[in-house]
């Protein structure tokens, strides 16, 4: 059916005969190769990477591409576009294929020798698909997808497509504040999704078989009515004289009012991904990955994707053993990570790490946790992480410098409890201890934040005790907080850069107030201002879309990035388009919103109860504590009674299988030792 | 269990028993593999195949995996080779065969021997390219050719991250030939049996800094102003001893036992 051209921006299939469609890019894109910086990330070619050949090409109704909007060195281990590759491709009538940011090196070439954005799989053009499916972690990736859909000859603006381009599709964190992605996407899919990419399937191949009817606004339309799918483009959005939102309603009587988010129930039916991907260029983690929860209820006020992802559902011990087992003979990868919000939570990690630790025994195969928490984290457990691979530094993450910050934010976190542990932990022969914080927090003052420096003090003084020497090292690493949608400091001010910058000034400074102990400490921070543009597109609205593509067409690409990122193109793009339209940067991002105000993503239901976000920002502003309803009665958010899901915590009374084998990580050709 | 001294890991790995050294080929699109790419690559494969590696010691021990002269980024390879070392002895056939399984497409494992003396560095000291020019006449390229050979001395300028290097590329040739593209090697791709490519095939002696197919390049833009309208795909044929005669000798000599596929 895709014979037409692609409107606006390179218009590369202008050239093409429709026959010719679904051949691959390669032989044009070869030439550039050797020009630009790490070629090897656009050739794809990856162990368990899977690729259609034209005859399969051909008999698959839906076909998907499927986008990381940033480079391949950070989008390739993405967990998120790992499970949705494997859960589509293994339906007969679903095929993916994967693509990322190009650097602006490649951009350049591809624009004057007209090659189209491409999938590294197939190195079929993007615009060919039927669905090009967009994973956003984070809001600094949205230029990015503007360059693939220019260079994929897919108009920019949704109202400017039709039947003959693909539907594009966000999901990820970001998705439950799509609004300045409003004018480029054309459906959003809300929470997990494992589920929702087979009901869009469906959708789309019924659509198709029967010829396509109604043309792409049935089909949209179609798409509005399937469970977790909001099309921003079929809601009207209303605007009062003081720049606040006056209404969003639906544009049909078809779409519902108010878009509820998917849950998965029941994480041991969906053991993905069975076969990592393994890079053959360097990425940012170079691991085999097991998510062992999803959710989580520790209750941090600042953290979205706590707030989002509940309730707590847990993978069970057998199902963990079994991912573990696959993933390290399918990938070769020496490191194992046990992801979720807080692994040190799960309530049978002693059980999981040790089975592990004994089944790698030998095998120069370690595991890893990558968040954990102080008062959930304890030694044995960093030991038996330790046991068969690196002792690389044990990381914790108070967040909040004083006693009272940390009630603020809810992160229960004694410093006794903390001093406790790292005491303990250098008494056992580790090294290194590394703190996260954040800076910018509601209520903080400079001193919450120098308390950082006293705790960093108190850290070395307690490892040198325990440890008997002075070679210990503490590296403390900050932030900036950016409100986010959906918690309940959605209703907060955001601190101006110049006030966070500031005060870590004056961290450093106290820091080093005492060399002797300030020479062991180290400090990793970044400028605040890109934190103040993430804030603009976290709590932006349908008017922040112009901002977004004002950017871009000053060459805004790769805002995650500092070398690419430019404060002076947002700020100026936000004055020339917001300006006109009575608002601003300031007004979306360091303002306090009140109760009763509209805010852009009020119709999209992540399950919490928008009184009881409120409650607990006023909570927050008390200093007052939340316990985690994992181990405490329910405190009623919300989450279970609007998803059907309770949470579900072990333990599951199952082993983790299989317990010991010849060789656990690869082929048995060569007989055991 | 034997006490443990400082500095050495808790664990000490077995020792080596049997040593096997192997000729891979990079090919296709896997050309663009740097060679810290295809040791990771490697060194998974090692792991996936259950191949009984021995290991370094310390507390991050690594596969003990030793590399010789790795051919570019971008260029193709017909003739890398690497050593490994191994706790318990292996039949060669069966190595060559698992490695290759678990290797991505394109890393693909040709041949093994068991090694014996003199090391694999002491069996090569030159290296034979065959360079396709796309849109290249054959013609300009023979005139090219026959000026550089003609001349004593060709320096080209390389920068490399420790700064600007002179490289005397006639010195470190040792012959240069110009083969059509209808009975040349057209290994690099389907595209060199395209008219109007034409191939380069040189024999470079190994220096330090390593003459490149790239350098080669450079000197003859040098010498002739030819300048390739498209890169050029350069594939590495062979890497051995020169004999008297201008041939390589093979590093792994004669009781090879190759890939059955
Ligand atoms: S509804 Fe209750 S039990 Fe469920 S996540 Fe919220 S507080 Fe916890």
């Amino acid at each position: 059916m895709r014979t037409g051209l692609g409107g606006g921006g390179v218009a590369p299939r202008a050239t093409r005969l429709p026959s010719r469609c679904v051949t691959s890019v390669f032989p044009d894109l070869e030439p550039l190769l050797p020009r630009v910086s790490k070629p090897v990330q656009y050739v794809g070619g990856e162990l368990n990477a899977q690729v259609a050949d034209e005859d399969e090409w051909d008999a698959t109704p839906v076909r998907w591409a499927l986008m990381y909007p940033d480079a391949y060195e950070v989008g390739l281990p993405n967990q998120g576009i790992m499970i949705l590759y494997e859960v589509l491709n293994e339906r007969p009538d679903a095929l993916a294929e994967r693509c990322y940011a190009v650097w602006p090196d490649l951009e350049a070439l591809m624009r004057e020798h007209r090659v189209p954005a491409f999938t590294v799989d197939g190195h079929r053009p993007v615009g060919d698909f039927d669905v090009l499916g967009v994973s956003f972690s984070t809001e600094l990736g949205y230029t990015n997808l503007l360059t693939t859909l220019d260079l994929a000859g897919i108009p920019l603006h949704t109202v400017d497509r039709d039947e003959t381009h693909p539907v594009v599709l966000m999901g990820g964190h970001a998705a439950f504040n799509p609004e300045p992605m409003a004018d480029f996407v054309d459906v959003v899919a809300l929470g997990d999704g494992e589920e929702v990419v087979g009901d869009i399937t469906d959708v789309v191949a019924a659509w198709k078989a029967e010829g396509g009817p109604g043309g792409r606004r049935e089909l949209l339309l179609r798409l509005a009515g399937t469970d977790g799918c909001y099309v921003p483009g079929l809601y009207d959005v209303t605007y009062d004289a003081d720049g606040a939102i006056a209404a969003v309603e639906p544009a049909d009587p078809r779409v519902p009012r108010s878009v509820q988010k998917r849950t998965t129930r029941d994480l041991d039916d969906w053991p993905y991904p069975k076969a990592p991907l393994v890079p053959l260029a360097e990425t940012v983690h170079e691991r085999a990955s097991v998510e062992i929860f999803r959710g989580c209820t520790r209750g941090c006020r600042f953290c979205q994707a706590g707030m989002i992802t509940r309730p707590v559902r847990e993978r069970s011990l057998e199902g963990i053993g079994a991912m573990v087992d696959s993933a390290v003979r399918a990938s070769g990868f020496d490191e194992v990570g046990l992801l979720s919000l807080s692994s040190a939570d799960h309530s049978e990690i002693a059980e999981i790490t040790k089975g592990l630790a004994d089944r790698y025994e030998g095998s120069n195969t370690s595991l890893s946790l990558p968040s954990t928490r102080v008062d959930a984290f304890n030694i044995d457990l960093a030991n038996e992480i330790s046991r068969n691979g690196r002792r690389s530094g044990l990381t914790f993450a108070p967040e909040g410098g004083s006693e009272r910050i940390r009630r603020v934010i809810n992160k229960m976190v004694s410093e006794e409890d903390l001093i406790r542990t790292v005491s303990e932990a250098f008494a056992q022969g580790w090294r290194q201890v590394k703190l996260y914080f954040m800076c910018g927090l509601p209520t903080e003052e400079d001193e919450d934040v120098l308390e950082i420096a006293g705790m960093a003090h108190r850290v070395i003084k307690a490892g040198r005790a325990a440890s008997g020497h002075n070679d210990v090292r503490c590296t403390i690493s900050i932030g900036g907080f950016v409100p986010k949608p959906h918690t309940p400091f959605q209703w907060a001010p955001q601190a101006h850069p110049d006030v966070v910058d500031e005060r870590l000034r004056k961290l450093r400074e106290a820091v080093n107030s005492d060399r002797r102990l300030g020479r062991n400490i180290g400090m990793r921070y970044h400028d605040g201002k890109p934190s103040l543009i993430e804030g603009l597109l976290a709590r932006g609205d349908r008017r922040v879309g112009r901002v977004v593509e004002r950017v871009w067409r000053e060459g805004g690409r790769f805002d995650g990035w500092s070398e690419h990122f430019s404060f002076e193109r947002w700020t100026g793009a936000a004055e020339a388009e917001l300006g006109p339209l009575g608002v601003s940067l300031d007004w979306f991002t360091t303002r306090e919103r009140e109760r009763d105000e509209v805010l852009p993503w009020d119709h999209l239901d992540s399950g919490l109860e928008r009184d009881w976000l409120w409650d607990d920002w006023q909570e927050a502003l008390a200093g007052g504590e939340q316990d985690d309803c994992r181990w405490t009665p329910c405190f009623d958010c919300g989450v279970c009674p609007s998803t059907g899901q309770d949470i579900q915590v072990g333990p599951t009374g199952t082993q983790l299988l299989p317990l010991t084998v010849a060789n656990p990580v690869g082929g048995n050709r060569f007989g055991s030792a | 269990m034997a006490r443990v001294r400082p500095g050495e890991a808790a664990n000490p790995a077995p020792p080596t028993v049997q040593r096997i050294r192997l000729r891979f080929a990079k090919r296709g699109r896997l050309r663009f593999l740097s060679h810290r790419d295809i040791a990771r690559a490697f060194e998974r494969a090692v792991r996936r195949a259950g191949v009984p590696v021995s290991h370094s010691h310390g507390f991050s021990p690594h596969p003990r995996l030793s590399w010789i002269g790795a051919a570019p980024t971008g260029t193709a390879s017909e003739a890398e080779y690497l050593e490994i070392g191994l706790t318990r002895e292996v039949d060669p056939a069966v190595l060559v065969d698992a490695l290759d399984r678990a290797l991505p497409s394109g890393l693909d494992v040709l041949e093994a021997v068991v090694a014996s003396p003199p090391a694999l560095a002491d069996r090569i000291d030159a290296t034979r390219w065959a360079i396709e020019l796309p849109g290249v006449a054959e013609a300009d390229l023979r005139a090219a050719v026959d000026a550089l050979l003609a001349e004593e001395s060709v320096v080209i300028e390389r920068v490399t991250p420790s700064g600007r290097k002179q490289i005397d590329v006639r010195k470190a040739l040792v012959s240069a030939t110009v083969v059509t593209a209808s009975n040349g090697p057209g290994l690099v791709s389907g595209a060199a049996a395209v008219a109007g490519c034409a191939i380069l095939t040189v024999v470079v002696r190994q220096t330090t800094p390593a003459v490149r197919p790239d350098d080669v390049l450079g000197a003859l833009d040098v010498v002739a102003g030819l300048t390739p309208p498209v890169p050029a795909r350069a594939t590495r044929m062979a890497q051995g001893l020169l004999d008297d005669s201008g041939h390589l000798a093979d590093p792994l000599g004669s009781d090879r036992v190759t890939a059955q596929i």
